[in-house]
């Protein structure tokens, strides 16, 4: 069974850049696993080392069972797909899939079969005659994943493969690649800066940041129940509505506002006076006349998405994003609204360790 | 379209100076070095010059040692220089001095290393002989360059001492150029060391090896101031290339016609040779 673990790896750039530092992963056969992290969170250097691209300073990598640490990339099977695709410029796209088998000495036939089934799965027969050069961002990406799913390999590892085309081209291939390795069934690890992709691709997600594992989880856990403030404020477009708030009386107040706090929340909030509330954009009800407990708030700016608008308000010296259909932002008459929190998505942070409550 | 016309008549126009320049110290010397292979004293001759080189035993020599001498040394440099920019792509302490150092001997003028190289060899004096007795590898010292055999091997080694790190400085390009993630992508598709260097630097090396090819060819062919320096074309004209029979037809025996012809000679020969090469070599270019 094909099964990806780290143990505690750490890896240091030039004595003193933290690239990795004791992280750790498990990933279950046959899943799909996104690494998800901000530029320079250590995502690429985590999936290098699980290739054996880049060798880790501490720490263990098995694969399928196997301690690999010491194992050279070449005899680990595995299949990396790179953000430059990393196509041999010199062969056509049926040697650039066939070298990977050639080497492993697999027969004339064999290959030949191989390099076809893969073609055919991804659409590029009549492109095997064709020098990468020629072809475009798409095919390329395209000759690349046929080149790492004709090999059969324990693990795909996808180092950002669709950043480098375009936005049409990038949501197609999402849900293309999506399709693609459920048929396959494989085990899949993909690095990516992109939640959209992490969210709509994986089966589960591991948020990285300054080389540390936030949170391994589903979609939903990440979402729903972020262990902490990074997580909550990375997940979601446009990203949670953090505040500073204090408890006075069982309300909880900001500013001039203030409002009972929910009852679910009280065994939360024990012995403590101030803490980080946290409300997402779509939690946010809007309202064009006073409504019993709200607050009012001007409208700085409307951001007219394609289905959806992202309001941005003033709310005494705060600004909150909030999320209202399309239509509703053509029946605004006046500068003010008011809006009520939905107040069984709040979201409770320790003002200290920013812990989830 | 007028426009994209006048445009080309003015881009023409920049370049003109240059083509005049080009023209008269490369096309007009051609040109009248062909015009003067045909004629004596100004009345023409048609081929005769040509039929009396192939019956002239000093040429033929010359010319054999000229093929000889570019064959051995070439592919030496050419071997030599790719060991050595595999070595210098490496990372290791003191790298950069270690190139600098490299590319030292083609950074001197040549007379200069032919003579230091002389002194090398000199039969009494000199630090190679001195080396070899020493190693017990001979006996007694050698006239290294009283001989024949000796001397050409002598001309040979200088030749390719001086220019490796010509070729090195191209591969060493050559090597910088490739993507590091063509070999990452190589390793993960499975290949070790050897199957990495066939695979991905040997072809993508490719057009930058033609290139030290064609240089290194061109200029062997016409090698002429380090064996002047060192041996002089002897002994008994042992060593001697055609370069060097040319200057003594010119230059002692006053015969510019037949020396035109040797040198229209030697000019076609090198054009036959880049032919060769660049019909039969495959990719000359690698368009990422």
């Amino acid at each position: 069974m094909p099964e990806v673990r780290l143990e505690k790896i750490t890896k240091i750039f030039d004595k003193n850049i933290v690239g990795l530092k004791d992280f750790n992963l498990q990933v279950k056969d046959k899943e799909f696993v996104t690494i998800l992290g901000p530029s320079g969170s250590g995502k690429s250097t985590a999936l290098r080392i699980i290739a054996g691209l880049e060798r880790q300073d501490k720490g263990e990598v098995f694969i399928d069972g196997i301690n690999v640490s010491r194992i050279p990339p070449q005899e680990r099977n595995i299949a990396f797909v790179f953000q430059s695709y990393a196509l041999y410029p010199h062969m056509n796209v049926y040697e650039n899939i066939a070298v990977g088998l050639r080497i492993k000495g697999y027969s004339q036939n064999e290959i030949k079969t191989r390099v076809q089934e893969v073609a055919e799965l991804l659409e590029i027969s009549d492109l095997l005659k064709r020098k990468p050069k020629t072809l475009s961002g798409g095919q390329r990406q395209r000759v690349a994943l046929a080149r790492a799913i004709a090999k059969r390999p324990k693990v795909f590892l996808l180092d950002e493969p669709l950043s480098n085309l375009d936005a049409i081209l990038r949501e197609r291939m999402r849900t293309e690649l999506k399709l693609l390795f459920k048929r396959i069934s494989g085990t899949v690890i993909y690095v990516t800066h992109d939640q959209a992709e992490a969210i709509s691709l994986s089966d589960k997600i591991a948020l990285i940041d300054k080389g540390r594992l936030r949170q391994l989880g589903s979609t939903d856990e990440l979402y729903y129940q972020p262990k902490d403030l990074f997580v909550a404020s990375f997940l979601g477009t446009p990203p949670i509505n953090t505040f500073e708030v204090t408890i006075k009386e069982g309300n909880f107040v900001f500013g001039p506002y203030s409002f009972k706090i929910p009852e679910k929340y009280w065994p939360k909030i024990k012995n403590i006076s101030k803490l980080i509330l946290g409300i997402r954009p779509e939690d946010i009800k809007v309202y064009l006349k006073p409504e019993p407990s709200s607050f009012v708030c001007n409208i700085s700016t409307v951001e007219k998405m394609s289905g959806y608008a992202i309001l941005n308000l003033n709310c005494q010296n705060k600004t909150l994003k909030a999320v209202v259909e399309r239509d509703f932002i053509t029946s605004i008459r006046e500068e003010n609204l008011w809006i009520k929190f939905n107040e069984d998505k709040l979201y409770l942070f320790n003002r200290d360790t920013q812990q989830l409550l | 379209m007028p426009k994209s016309f006048d445009e080309q008549k003015f881009g023409l126009l920049l370049i003109l100076p240059s083509f005049i320049l080009l023209g008269l110290v490369a096309l007009y010397p051609i040109l009248r070095n062909l015009i003067l292979s045909f004629t004596e004293n100004d009345q023409f001759i048609g081929i005769k010059n040509f039929i009396l080189l192939f019956q002239d035993e000093r040429f033929k020599s010359s010319l054999f040692n000229t093929l000889l001498f570019c064959l051995i040394s070439v592919p030496l440099q050419l071997f030599l220089g790719l060991v050595f920019a595999l070595i210098l792509q490496q990372r290791f302490f003191t790298r950069g001095f270690v190139r600098t150092s490299v590319f030292l001997p083609w950074a001197l003028p040549t007379a200069v290393m032919a003579v230091a190289w002389k002194w090398i060899f000199n039969d009494t004096y000199g630090v190679f002989n001195d080396i070899l007795l020493r190693l017990q590898i001979i006996k007694e010292p050698l006239a290294w360059l009283g001989k024949p055999d000796l001397a050409f091997f002598c001309i040979i080694l200088a030749e390719v001492w001086k220019c490796t790190p010509f070729v090195t400085v191209i591969l060493l390009a050559g090597l910088q150029s490739i993507p590091p993630e063509l070999y990452e992508a190589i390793s993960v598709d499975g290949a070790n060391t050897l199957q990495r260097f066939r695979l991905i630097t040997l072809p993508l090396l490719r057009p930058f090896l033609l290139v030290a090819l064609v240089f290194r060819t061109i200029q062997a062919l016409g090698v002429f101031d380090s064996i002047w320096v060192l041996t002089g074309g002897g002994p008994g004209g042992s060593t001697e290339p055609i370069s060097l029979y040319v200057y003594d037809t010119v230059f002692r025996y006053l015969k510019f016609s037949y020396g035109s012809t040797m040198v229209i000679f030697s000019f076609i020969l090198s054009l036959i040779f880049v032919f060769i090469f660049y019909k039969f070599w495959g990719d000359r270019q690698i368009e990422y």
